[in-house]
């Protein structure tokens, strides 16, 4: 962000920062837009599902933008962050899961001839949930299920407690580069592993349904829910990109850029670096909490497999095609990827006739991404994002085959701005 | 003048080599020293032991008024307690500006949420200013610094140890890759620094550490072999026979 | 009609010599004696027939056992009279008689019924019959004897084994049957002290049989009484609410001995309520306020008052009645002192187990140690030696167990199949690392995190591609005949071959590695090259050459680990991702740049996942999951690894 330099501090921040005003301008005249062919408010082009599909894109630029928080700005390549997007997603899931079971649970018991104690309420309900995996009270980590604002608390508090003390564990003890990716893929299958597990208490491979209905609610149709979460999810991005906007744009942000090019170096200057990426990382998993507590309400389900390491691989190939180290970047990757994606997964894509073989993209289309992915970080490092650089005229200079740093996040040559 | 910093007994290695053996070193308030020596002689393994960066096998490092012992301490810990570094090497933040780096390193709390809720004040911004004249970059203040030149990026780095405001400066090789010009201009900064705080100066270059003017400290082998005016070491038998050879 | 009639004519000649069969034989009698029994047919009813027949002492009763178990005897409708019968066609039998095996001649089968007992009794005419099978000169027919009698014992068996053991010339049989004796007499034994001293002649034998026969003898019922009763057949005294006994059962126990009132269940109560709900209220009760326990007990308790239900106890009468009994163990098994030899027997024999447990684990976790070395080794040199981190080396191992299935679709013979396809996996996985290092990541290099990335997006697509090619269902890779099977030591410690020849191959490839980077010209430029790539280059060596012969090297080793992870488990386009993680913390947790230390990670990773296993059985998700959460608290402490590389090459 060369214009953070330019400008004079004293400016007010809009000033400072066209970029960011920009964005939250497209995202409004965005939201306006959909909001006015929508089936719920307005004329009815785009239908409920893809309202749902627009929506939860819309959560995964902010899961992305915390992850290129934490990747692109502070070197830090996660492999854990589709795990605290899970665990948010998770958190909200239960009350969600909870309070319209108890709704239906009552509804049935209301008909009998005694009224129902706690007791067969509690019962009623944990049958109802946990029948599929062959238990019928309720596991110790649902105490709280029964209470929207503990659930919203446990949205942020878990998966920042988690990333917390995973990130304290590994940051004192230097663990860094490639070392920490491992680590963290690490964390993220065994949270899997132990999700798929029955005895979880999360319902196991079968995961948490129905999240698209909300409690007491039954009576609004879809198309008018799914506008309310659309409209969440684009407020909740608005404020995330502005947050983060905020903390890369200070000398906040200079120290993180700092300890992503030269660690060491940032060390010897006095700053206590693991902190730095201790706030960082806890930060970025409790933004991405956030986005999964907006995203699989809209996609109603939430099972482990969404929580395996790959998702989180996926997420830094978002924030990488889109071009890290820049948010606009990680936001224009996420919507663009995972748009396309469902296009060709969708079957909506042609397939094209060879002659001796047909290319079906449902099948093809993963290798085409793989392939995308090697060739972006190949040639194009600094991903569409630095489609932006040839509109505003920004050219990478000649460095002589050298970094940003001698780090293993720091940026690579052609990333560097003039 | 009180001992500001005192390596006693300090051994390290490294897979049997021994980089240290059995320094000791001491340095008062506001004195300028010069550390010469071959190559492999460990000075900048003296440096790492001194920052924090390793930690010795044994001995003794104590630091500042209170005697508090260096060894227990992180870098970042050793750094705030008023010990700069510059690196053999200029190591500036390259995708950050001039301002940005000076500003970084200007001597302020160092948590990341007193960071994060950082604002400049104009004395702050007019005493980056300051020191960017002193190292004459007050042209070049907003301009990325991995655009400088290699010389001004010694100047960068130089000017971001004065920002720390250290009581003890360690600077490696400053005068690496620079013109005649800059190397005056290199001195007169450092000798200008040796009057309120400690400097110690390792280079390899005698022209520069006779016009440093100072005590010179003889590294051989991890050990002290010479310490005096650089008349007196460059007298020395053994310190003859080390750098000239037989 | 004629025809008819000349038949009919034909069978009545025909079965006369019926006639001639000797009906005072002494079998015949017996069979005669026991007819209504037999002719029942009756699983319930028939054992005293059998045992008659048994222990007549007759020879013949061998043959009419034979038969009738074989479907073969059959009944005369007319006299009664037993037969055996070969059937000739359908509608005619030639007929044997019992007393001495003599042919009577050829019926039609109008006249006979044949006996077709079901195979519960068929099953005890087998058991009857092994006594006399156990002398039968036959050895193979003395070895089914033996055989029955260990599926399923009989007191009577004992003294036929008995009587059968001096005549034994057999002294594999012999010992057999001795042994057999002696297991019997546990069970069986006339007097405790033979039963004891056949017990303390097992001590410390670890087989199945010894203690399927002695556990038995240490089986308890739980009793309750008000004092705890003083005799010496009493074992544990049980606490209700302990794991041994909840205090449901504990009650449930009080009640069925009439020592305590019967509880109700929460919905028994239920349903009594709201039978008797009368007019909104229930013995007076409001209906609306029955939503707590508390009032619901109340108002059956109130009903129960009423005389309308029949009470029950209240909780604090359950707590009374439980806090007022002592619940033990009595041995109901054998005699005390019988007991505890037993006991005494099985202590040793558990003691003994669980030393072959841990060893049976040892090897497991050894096993496993193998496979995951085998998939780590050709990571230890492309991430432990060039530092390159390639996220697709878990498809470089699928991509070696697909080519040696794509060969076994071409060689049908499993060894030569086997022996072409390893070297042809290294090959194609050689191939395809050394296209990947010139392509991908020679643009990479010291750009780890990219270097993941990118390699990652490899792994998908190659990923990808397989499914495209061969599906998703698991393609099966088949080891040679003479890898099946396994080695076994006693009935505890055993280990299948395929895994000695995992293991076996996973000290091949660490002599290998250990050869080519100490040894010859290519590892010595190859440290030269890790090592300090311009002092190399200056010396001659060209390092993109050494770079990409020792990525390719690296795959290639891959591609022989899938061959044999292959053989071991099934072959998917994902089974690399199935290694990969833990590949990568082998390498970690063992220290990076250190064959010996991938080694120690391979140990330790696949020691720890089967300690947890075996600690958690049912589980093997669990144990995974502990497995990671250890390593990354073992990385907290040691965060180089095992062996960790000091001083500057660490730092380089």
């Amino acid at each position: 962000m060369s214009d953070v330099a330019l400008g004079s501090r004293r400016q007010p921040f809009a000033l400072r920062f066209p970029s960011v005003m920009v964005f939250l301008a497209i995202l409004a005249l965005f939201t306006l837009g959909v909001t006015i062919l929508s089936e719920g408010f307005g004329i009815g082009v785009i239908s409920t599902s893809f309202v749902k599909t627009l929506g939860k894109t819309l959560c995964l630029c902010l899961v992305a933008l915390a992850m290129d928080l934490v990747w692109g700005y502070c070197g830090i390549l996660s492999l854990g962050h589709m795990a605290f997007f899970g665990l948010g997603g998770y958190a909200i899931g239960m009350w969600l899961m909870y309070a319209r079971t108890e709704i239906i649970v009552l509804e049935s018991l209301a008909a009998a001839p005694l009224p129902p104690t706690p007791q067969e309420v509690s019962d009623g309900i944990a049958s109802q949930i946990f029948g599929v995996v062959g238990a019928s009270e309720f596991p110790p980590i649902w105490v709280f299920a029964h209470s929207l604002p503990l659930q919203l608390a446990a949205v942020v508090i878990v998966p920042g407690l988690l990333a917390l003390v995973f990130g304290w564990l590994a940051f004192r003890s230097r663990v860094t580069g490639v070392y920490l990716s491992i680590l963290t893929q690490a964390m993220t299958l065994a949270l899997s592993l132990h999700l798929f597990q029955n005895d979880s208490g999360l319902r196991g491979n079968n995961g948490l349904s129905g999240l698209q209905n909300l409690p007491g609610l039954s009576d609004v149709p879809q198309s008018i829910v799914s506008m309310w979460f659309f409209w969440a999810s684009a407020l909740a991005l608005g404020l995330g990109y502005l947050l983060c906007a905020w903390v890369v744009s200070g000398k906040f942000g200079s120290v993180i850029r700092a300890i992503r090019d030269d660690e060491a170096r940032v060390r010897f200057l006095g700053y206590p670096v693991e902190a730095f990426k201790l706030v960082i990382f806890t930060l970025t998993a409790v933004i991405a909490g956030i986005a999964g507590a907006l995203y699989y309400p809209q996609a109603g389900i939430i099972n482990p497999a969404e929580i395996a390491p790959i998702a989180s691989i996926y997420l830094a190939v978002w924030v990488a095609i889109g071009g890290r180290g820049r948010l606009y970047g990680a936001v224009i990757g996420a919507a663009f990827v995972s748009l396309v994606s469902t296009w060709f997964t969708g079957g909506q894509a042609p397939d094209i006739n060879l002659g001796f073989y047909t290319i079906s993209w449902v099948d093809w289309w993963t290798v085409l991404l793989g392939l995308s992915f090697v060739c972006v970080t190949l040639y194009a490092p600094k991903g569409i994002g630095g489609l932006v650089d040839l509109i505003v005229d920004r050219r990478s200079p000649n460095r002589h085959g050298a970094d940003l740093g001698p780090d293993q996040g720091a940026l690579r040559e052609q990333e560097a701005e003039k | 003048m009180s001992t500001l910093l005192e390596v006693s007994g300090v051994s390290v290695s490294f897979d049997g080599f021994k980089a240290i053996n059995n320094l000791s070193f001491q340095i008062a308030d506001a004195e300028l020293r010069a550390v010469i020596g071959p190559n492999g002689a460990g000075k900048t393994t003296f440096m790492d032991i001194i920052t924090g960066k390793t930690k010795p096998d044994e001995g003794r490092v104590v630091y500042g008024d209170r005697g508090d012992s260096l060894l227990k301490m992180s870098e970042s810990k050793i750094a705030q307690a008023g010990i700069g570094r510059k690196f053999q090497r200029p190591t500036v933040f390259e995708d950050q500006s001039v301002f940005d780096n000076l500003m970084m390193a200007l001597r302020k709390t160092r948590g990341p949420l007193a960071v994060l809720f950082f604002k400049p004040t104009p004395e702050d911004e007019d005493k980056v200013a300051q020191l960017a004249s002193e190292i004459g970059l007050s042209a070049a203040l907003h301009r990325k610094s991995g655009e400088l030149s290699h010389g001004q990026k010694q100047w960068l780095e130089i000017g971001m140890l004065l920002a720390q405001d250290p009581r003890l400066l360690l600077v490696d090789e400053p005068a690496a890759g620079m013109t005649p010009a800059e190397r005056e201009h290199t001195t007169d900064i450092l000798r200008e620094a040796a009057k309120t705080r400690a400097v110690v100066v390792v280079e390899h270059d005698m022209e520069f550490v006779r016009r440093l003017n100072c005590k010179v400290t003889v590294l051989h082998e991890g050990s002290v072999l010479a310490e005096g005016s650089l008349d007196h070491v460059t007298k020395n038998e053994q310190v003859i026979e080390v750098y000239l050879g037989r | 009609m004629l025809r008819f009639v000349a038949s009919l004519f034909v069978c009545l000649t025909l079965a006369l010599p019926a006639f001639a069969q000797q009906a005072d034989a002494p079998i015949q009698q017996l069979l005669q004696s026991q007819s209504d029994l037999i002719l029942e047919s009756s699983r319930r009813t028939i054992a005293p027939a059998i045992d008659a027949l048994a222990n007549s002492g007759l020879p013949e009763a061998q043959v009419v056992m034979d038969k009738w178990q074989a479907r073969e005897m059959w009944v005369n409708e007319e006299t009664g009279l037993f037969v055996y019968a070969e059937e000739v066609d359908r509608d005619t039998l030639r007929i044997f008689d019992f007393a001495d095996g003599s042919e009577i001649g050829t019926v039609p089968d109008d006249g006979f019924d044949q006996l077709k007992p079901n195979s519960g009794i068929r099953g005890m005419i087998g058991t009857a019959l092994v006594q006399f099978q156990l002398s039968d000169p036959n050895r193979a027919t003395r070895q089914r004897a033996l055989d029955a009698i260990e599926r399923g014992a009989e007191e009577s068996h004992l003294a036929a084994l008995r009587a059968s053991i001096p005549t034994e010339e057999d002294a594999t049989i012999l010992a057999r049957k001795q042994r057999l004796e002696r297991l019997l007499t546990i069970a069986y034994g006339e007097t405790d002290a033979e039963r004891i001293a056949a017990i303390e002649s097992f001590a410390g034998d670890l087989s199945v049989d010894v203690r399927a026969a002695l556990n038995p003898l240490v089986a308890t019922r739980v009793e309750a009484a008000e004092t705890l009763p003083d005799a010496d057949d009493i074992g544990r005294v049980l606490k209700p609410g302990s794991e041994a006994l909840t205090r449901d059962d504990a009650y449930a126990l009080l009640v069925r001995a009439d020592l305590a009132k019967p509880r109700i269940s929460r919905e028994d109560q239920r349903n009594a309520l709201i039978a008797n709900i009368d007019n909104g209220s229930v013995a007076g009760i409001q209906v609306a306020t029955l939503d707590s326990q508390a009032a619901r007990d109340m108002a059956y308790a109130a009903l129960a008052d009423q005389g309308t239900v029949s009470a029950v106890a209240t909780e604090a009468e359950v707590d009374d009645r439980l806090a007022n009994h002592v619940f033990y163990e009595r041995y109901i098994g054998a005699p005390p002192e019988v007991v505890a030899a037993a006991q005494l027997a099985l202590r040793a024999i558990e003691n003994k187990v669980a030393l072959n447990q841990a060893f049976d684990l040892g090897l497991d976790a050894l096993s496993l140690a193998s496979i995951y070395f085998l998939a780590a080794i050709g990571l230890a040199i492309t991430f432990g030696v060039m530092g390159v981190i390639n996220m697709a080396h878990g498809e470089f191992i699928m991509m070696g167990a697909y080519t040696g299935y794509v060969v076994q679709l071409f060689i049908p013979d499993y060894t030569l199949s086997i022996l072409v396809a390893i070297p042809l996996a290294f090959a194609v996985t050689f191939g395809a690392g050394v296209a990947m290092e010139r392509l991908v990541i020679r643009w990479l290099y010291h750009r780890p995190l990219e270097t993941l990335l990118a390699t990652f997006g490899i792994s998908i697509a190659l990923q990808q591609i397989a499914k495209n090619i061969f599906g998703t269902q698991a393609r099966p890779l088949t080891a040679p005949g003479w890898l099946d099977g396994s080695l076994v030591i006693n009935d505890i410690v055993s280990i299948s071959f395929i895994r000695i020849a995992i293991f076996v191959l996973a000290l091949l490839f660490l002599a290998l590695f250990l050869f080519v980077m100490n040894r010859t010209r290519l590892g010595l430029e190859v440290r030269a090259v890790t090592q300090n790539p311009r002092m190399a280059a200056s010396m001659g060596i060209n390092p993109d050459k050494i770079n990409m012969l020792t990525f390719g090297f690296g795959s290639g080793i891959a591609g022989i680990a899938g061959v044999a992870i292959g053989l071991y488990a099934k072959v998917t386009s994902e089974m690399g991702s199935d290694y990969i993680v833990q590949s990568f913390m082998t390498v970690v947790v063992g220290g990076v740049g250190n064959i010996w230390g991938t080694l120690l990670g391979a140990t330790m990773v696949g020691s720890l996942q089967k300690g947890i296993e075996f600690l958690n059985p049912s589980n093997t998700l669990a144990a995974q999951t502990y497995m990671i959460l250890f390593i990354i608290l073992f990385i907290q402490f040691r965060p180089k690894g095992i062996i960790a590389l000091k001083g500057r090459a660490a730092e380089a």
